[in-house]
């Protein structure tokens, strides 16, 4: 590729031909500020929309200052990004952008965790000279899991390309113009009302508060308050990847034991682990998929277990509903145990006993409120919180969470093995259904549990695994939009896959729209896939059939793997919904 | 939101048939929303919420992007019309020659509000900026005859050959 000569702040460079000059800048140890840019390219995330005007810089020979982020390199271009035109141009854009922010940063939920915020203070911002009027809109809590909140929105737009162009859900456009715009589904709609799947994206992205998960730790304290309530709690296998983020730790480093700690000292009468849910869903998926492919039943299978997926495929696929596995998510699996086999065998009263998730997402909160995911009434999940959440209950508690001793899960529903670990992330649930399914079909020992060819970050990935006579063809895809791809295909009879795995976030669930913030650093998500693996190789079993306590539940209570009561406690069905 | 109408089968199965065959004719749909959404305005008059989404899907960009396009420009109302629109520029030409002065005339002799039907369901006044006839300041429109150099003492008389129709 042909370099370009350039100069930034009487610095001489050379840089490869398409550079932006932001990308160049930081080669001379300069830090141009941004605020609507966002890159995560291996993750196929770009928003290039030079909408903020706060990365402006003079360029030699222009009456007008130009945002670097956008603005390719040319040969002989010269650049100051630190004059005081720049400089003062760069804080009169922010100034006008905040001169319309509510001034509520203390109660504020992304309070020191705003993109805004620190590029105020980043920019020196002690006043606002531009006074003017206000917006004044309704916040938007219809749903269970998003909170929209217009009058905190910079119309970055990048929670419009998540939605948009990554996602393809097509839910968030800029409606009206000029100070009348907003973000918002076509016509206003409450968000409760259109095919928002609640992947959270919007909100892994949102640099403020406009859009930001509902808030449900004050539930889940008044709970933990009530004497005659016994409340248990389960853990996802993302969130001991990514937790330790809000307290200052390295991404991915492994926090389980503290983790698990922590929670007992909120008060949790028991601590599960959601590994134990998902053990259990390849007890029944690899089951199903083996009864799929003996019996002519409808192939590809698709997994089921992210719910932003499963809302995506019900309003965008209504017709394809038969092709998902009917196992139920981990954590309403075992929700669903925990109100029974568990309530019975300590003799609790169901009414009384009350389940939490803390999860690496925001759909799970809407997922637990499906009125078909429940038992006479009882909901299998009463409470579902963020990674985020979670950590900031942590530090609500006082508790000092980088120096906890390591703690065990509750054994019961606390065992899993390092298949279960893997669901966190993308590639991982497929994986693990393949070694469970590979000796099911062979009844062979499987000696080389690692698949790497399931492993990765592209978006779509394929692979073919031999298990026996059979050539087992899988596919991946993580986004949404990547999702999209494949259902076209399928849907077009071009595919011929036996199973596909689908993680509606970018990364699978270590890039939830839960987790603790990513601030565009796409190395945060695979530090925590990393992680996962690690843990996987630690564990010392790594198929979900060789969990112990999944096969005692199976004995004590379930019977049969894939039959008659397994069925009607950990599967579902799926209702088409309507695309607006 | 309760005042949003997404019932389709609401609309009318004969100007619908029109647009289908419209839409139908367009080589590339997809790109081209203004043109279907011009027409739709064109045959219905106005592009109610149910509208908005039978294009959206008969076409296949999002509702959103769909709504996002006619909130945008000001050619396109969502609010139904009377059988007449008077648009009046009150861009910088058309203002200074006295427009607003034509603009209250106009909604005092109809006793209506901008974007509002007439009693008698004939008219509706919206004011639009610059339409590019600067010459003519200022400048109204009734459906697609322009009017330039429009005084007060103008309008009851242009109102009038729309009156006299019925």
């Amino acid at each position: 590729m042909k370099n370009i000569n350039i100069v930034i702040n009487n610095n001489e460079l050379s840089v490869p031909e398409g550079t932006t000059v932001l990308e160049a800048s930081r080669n001379v140890g300069v830090d141009i500020p941004t605020l609507c840019h966002l890159e995560l390219p291996d993750f196929g995330i770009v928003n290039k929309v030079a909408s903020c005007r706060v990365c402006v810089v003079e360029i030699e020979g222009r009456g007008a200052l130009s945002p670097s982020c956008a603005e390719k390199v040319y040969e002989g271009m010269v650049v100051k990004t630190d004059s005081l035109k720049a400089i003062n141009a760069r804080r009169s854009n922010l100034e006008l952008l905040l001169s319309n922010h509510p001034f509520e940063c203390l109660t504020c939920q992304k309070n020191l965790d705003c993109e805004l915020q620190s590029l105020a203070e980043k920019l020196n911002i002690r006043e606002i000279h531009a006074k003017g009027i206000k917006m004044d809109y309704p916040i938007d809590t219809s749903s269970n899991s998003i909170i929209k909140d217009p009058n905190k929105c910079v119309m970055c737009r990048r929670c419009e390309t998540m939605c948009n162009e990554v996602q393809t859900v097509g839910v968030l456009s800029a409606i009206k113009r000029g100070f009348d715009v907003v973000v918002a589904p076509a016509f206003n709609l409450d968000m409760v009302d259109t095919s928002c799947t609640y992947c959270g994206q919007c909100v892994a992205v949102c640099p403020t508060a406009a859009l930001t998960e509902r808030n449900d730790t004050s539930r889940v304290w008044r709970a933990l308050s009530r004497e005659r309530e016994h409340v248990v709690v389960q853990v996802a296998p993302a969130v001991r990847v990514a937790i330790g983020e809000m307290f200052g730790l390295e991404p991915g480093t492994i926090s389980t034991g503290k983790l698990v700690t922590a929670l007992r000292r909120l008060g949790f009468n028991a601590v599960f682990d959601t590994n134990f849910g998902a053990d259990l869903t390849i007890m029944e998926e690899a089951r199903e998929l083996v009864h799929r492919i003996e019996n002519n039943g409808t192939l590809p299978m698709l997994t089921s277990c992210c719910p932003a997926w499963v809302k995506f495929f019900e309003h965008q696929f209504p017709e394809l509903l038969d092709v998902p596995s009917t196992c139920k998510s981990p954590q309403t699996m075992l929700g669903a145990i925990a109100k029974t086999y568990y309530a019975e065998k300590m003799d609790l009263n169901v009414k009384n006993l009350k389940v939490v998730s803390i999860m690496p997402c925001v759909a799970k909160k809407a997922e637990s409120a499906r009125p078909e995911l429940s038992k006479e009434d009882e909901l299998h999940v009463d409470f579902v919180l963020s990674t985020r959440e979670f950590g900031h209950m942590i530090k609500e508690a006082g508790i000092d969470f980088t120096s906890l001793e390591d703690g065990k899960f509750d054994n019961i529903l606390g065992e899993s093995t390092g298949a279960g670990a893997i669901f966190g992330t993308t590639g991982g649930v497929i994986e693990a259904a393949t070694r469970t399914a590979y000796e099911l079909i062979t009844g062979e020992n499987l000696e080389k549990i690692e698949f790497e060819q399931l492993r990765g970050l592209e978006g779509i990935r394929e692979a073919t695994v031999s298990i026996g006579d059979l050539d087992l063809k899988i596919g991946i895809a993580h986004g949404l939009g990547n999702a999209r791809k494949l259902l076209e295909d399928i849907k077009a009879g071009k595919a011929n896959y036996h199973a596909i795995e689908i993680m509606a976030c970018p990364g699978g669930c270590i890039g939830g729209g839960g987790q603790p913030y990513h601030h565009g650093d796409q190395n945060v998500i695979k530090k925590r896939q990393a992680a996962i693996y690690e843990i996987d190789k630690a564990t010392p079993r790594r198929k979900s059939h060789e969990n112990e306590m999944v096969l005692k539940l199976y004995d004590d209570y379930l019977g049969e793997p894939y039959g008659k009561k397994a069925h009607s406690l950990l599967h579902t069905c799926y209702v088409p919904a309507e695309k607006i | 939101m309760s005042n949003v109408n997404l019932n389709i089968s609401e609309l009318d199965r004969d100007l619908l048939n029109e647009l289908d065959i419209y839409i139908e004719a367009t080589v590339d749909p997809n790109g081209s929303l203004i043109n279907i959404l011009h027409k739709a305005q064109l045959i219905f008059g106005y592009l109610p919420h149910n509208l908005q989404l039978y294009i959206s899907r008969k076409v296949g960009v999002d509702a959103a992007r769909v709504n996002g396009v006619v909130s945008f420009y000001s050619y396109f109302t969502e609010k139904k019309t009377g059988k007449n629109v008077i648009s009046l520029c009150m861009g910088t030409a058309c203002y200074v020659k006295g427009s607003e002065k034509v603009l209250h005339k106009l909604l005092k002799t109809l006793d209506v509000q901008k974007n509002e039907v007439t009693e008698d369901k004939l008219f509706t006044v919206r004011d639009v900026r610059c339409i590019g006839a600067c010459g003519l300041a200022p400048i109204m429109t009734v459906g697609e005859k322009v009017y330039g150099h429009v005084k007060e003492d103008m309008v009851e008389g242009i109102l009038n050959q729309y009156r006299g129709e019925e």
